[in-house]
């Protein structure tokens, strides 16, 4: 396939209507998580950080900051993804991209490529909301920002999956709330794993949000609870994991055509 | 010779329940033409569209448009083809400005306001263009529909039940639109339960029933090849019974006795009416009116059918 065959107005076109989306329901897409990560500051920055003062160096408030933003990052990638694809679904209007001369990996593009966006747009509007409460300092912007990349764009290809498989409004919520949402809140957000005790230490180690935050926070302050290359390492995976799913619904049809 | 700007062979379509909604189905339509595919309900109308467009994954067989495989050269083909489903399917929060657009885009055409512009305007649609789609009534709704699929300025055009449930006022306008589109060069393939609809506009007529493609005629010789003509005498005085002198006539009595209903072949050289009439006259059978009748594609519809199962 030559550059000159790909459809960059049919990505573009669901590109930018998804995009659009975000701006037309703007209290949900932004102010909501906006908000919420605000309350997580005065919950946990004021309140329990004013008892815990420091994290292996760092002022407890600053410390979550990586964590709060990545957990923002994670559930509004899956969120935007699986409601991008889902709607169309629900609303029939999925065999307009079926019929379009648009190939499988050109949606997936577009879909992801949008709700990465919107995840990225809205972690950066907390990251500045942060700075409001507490000073926050980036070691290693460059790398801040390719996590952050890494991250939307492989939970939004997890949430792209969640949306084809899901067949009503309660499949499409049950795995964010079931599975991604106690995976983050145990995924060291708002304490290092050095704080746990054996074996849950140990055990932690199984979530891969682990491996989300700590690189994360180590492009913040240059230090994790794991190594930076064992982080970008378990990402990467995740990605390759949900690729060759997506590599498969597309070979298959699944839940998209009969 | 250019190719036919669809041309479809063999295809089979199995699902895994075991099944089968269309069986070896052959079919080839000239550029420029109406083609009216008439069924029951559950025929596979539906089925074989959605495996044209794309939307149905068929088991076996293969078809091109204008030349190009769907498979293999997906880009080419599908970019010809401008659907508009049964259902209405929209996404009702966007306006009708931007969802039409992004029709366009999706098929990989540049923005052409003046276009777009046209098109609604054509459709009776300009003045709700910023209107969400949510506010607009079924037949607004419906014209939605239609103008998303020719937003890319399709080449063949696919309407599958497109009047059904609207008035008459909007169904007619959407024959004119019809024979516009067929006068612009863009090939119609229709699907509908209205008979009349397809004697009316339809250059060729197709009939599938139980996944099999019955017949493909066009409709004028299959009106003549197929159509019986009626003739109805009003009688003077109600009859009970058929008299014997009239038993081997094809002749039935209707409305409780008071018409006599003679069928005849309108083709044929000697269609009867002249020896019927001079022996209704003979036997003192007065009649008060008379009038000729031709069986609608309807009729003929539902006698094939019938033989079929």
């Amino acid at each position: 396939m030559s550059w000159s065959s790909v459809n960059a107005a049919g990505i573009w076109a669901i590109y930018s209507t998804e995009m659009a989306r975000m701006v037309r329901t703007i209290w949900q897409s932004v102010a909501t998580p906006v908000i919420t990560t605000a309350l997580y500051f005065v919950v946990f920055g004021g309140a329990i950080g004013s008892r815990i003062q420091q994290v292996g160096g760092v002022d407890y408030g600053a410390f979550i900051v990586p964590g709060l933003i990545m957990l923002s990052l994670l559930t509004q990638s899956i969120s935007n993804a699986s409601i991008g694809i889902y709607f169309p679904k629900f609303t029939k209007t999925i065999f307009e991209i079926l019929s379009a001369p648009l190939s499988f990996g050109e949606a997936v593009l577009a879909y992801v490529g949008a709700a990465a966006t919107k995840s990225i747009l809205l972690a950066l509007i907390i990251l500045v909301t942060a700075t409001a409460f507490v000073p926050v300092h980036i070691l290693h912007p460059g790398w801040m920002v390719a996590f952050m990349v890494l991250t939307a764009v492989t939970f939004s290809l997890f949430g792209f999956i969640i949306g084809i498989w899901a067949e009503s409004f309660e499949q499409l919520a049950i795995i964010p709330a079931l599975v991604v949402t106690p995976l983050t809140f145990l995924g060291g957000a708002f304490y290092s794993i050095d704080m746990l005790p054996q074996p849950w230490r140990t055990i932690n180690l199984l979530n891969p949000v682990v491996y989300l935050v700590s690189g994360f926070r180590w492009s913040f302050y240059g230090k994790g609870d794991v190594g930076v290359e064992t982080s970008l390492g378990f990402t990467a995976l995740f990605m390759a994991i949900c690729l060759a799913v997506l590599w498969w619904i597309f070979r298959t049809g699944y839940r998209l055509k009969s | 010779m250019p190719p036919p700007i669809l041309w479809v062979s063999a295809v089979t379509k199995t699902y895994k329940t075991g099944f089968t909604a269309l069986q070896a189905i052959d079919l080839a339509i000239e550029r420029g033409e109406i083609f009216a595919l008439l069924g029951p309900n559950g025929a596979g109308k539906t089925t074989l569209i959605s495996i044209i467009c794309g939307i149905v994954t068929m088991t076996s067989g293969q078809v091109r448009v204008d030349g190009h495989d769907i498979g293999g050269a997906y880009r080419a083909a599908r970019s010809m083809i401008g659907l508009v489903p049964q259902e209405i399917a929209l996404d009702f929060f966007t306006t009708v400005w931007n969802t039409v657009s992004f029709s366009r885009g999706l098929f990989g055409k540049r923005p052409n306001p003046a276009y777009i512009e046209s098109l609604l305007r054509d459709l009776s649609l300009w003045d709700k263009r910023d209107s969400r789609v949510i506010e607009l009534s079924g037949g607004m709704k419906r014209r939605v529909m239609i103008a998303k699929a020719l937003s890319h300025e399709p080449e063949l055009l696919f309407l599958d039940e497109p009047t059904a449930g609207v008035d008459v006022g909007l169904r007619r306008d959407m024959w004119a639109l019809v024979r516009r589109l067929r006068d612009k060069g863009v090939t119609v393939i229709l699907t509908t339960h209205y008979i009349d609809e397809a004697e009316e506009m339809a250059d060729r007529v197709g009939v599938i029933d139980g996944g099999r493609l019955l017949l493909v005629e066009k409709t004028a010789k299959l009106m003549r090849k197929l159509g019986k003509r009626r003739l109805t005498l009003v009688l003077q005085h109600r009859m009970a019974t058929i008299p014997p002198e009239l038993a081997g006539w094809p002749i039935e009595l209707e409305a409780d006795g008071q018409q006599l209903v003679y069928s005849f072949d309108a083709n044929a050289e000697d269609t009867g009416i002249p020896a019927l009439l001079r022996l209704l006259g003979e036997k003192g059978i007065d009649f008060k009116d008379l009038d000729t009748s031709r069986s609608s594609l309807e009729d003929i519809f539902v006698s094939l059918v019938e033989r079929a199962a």
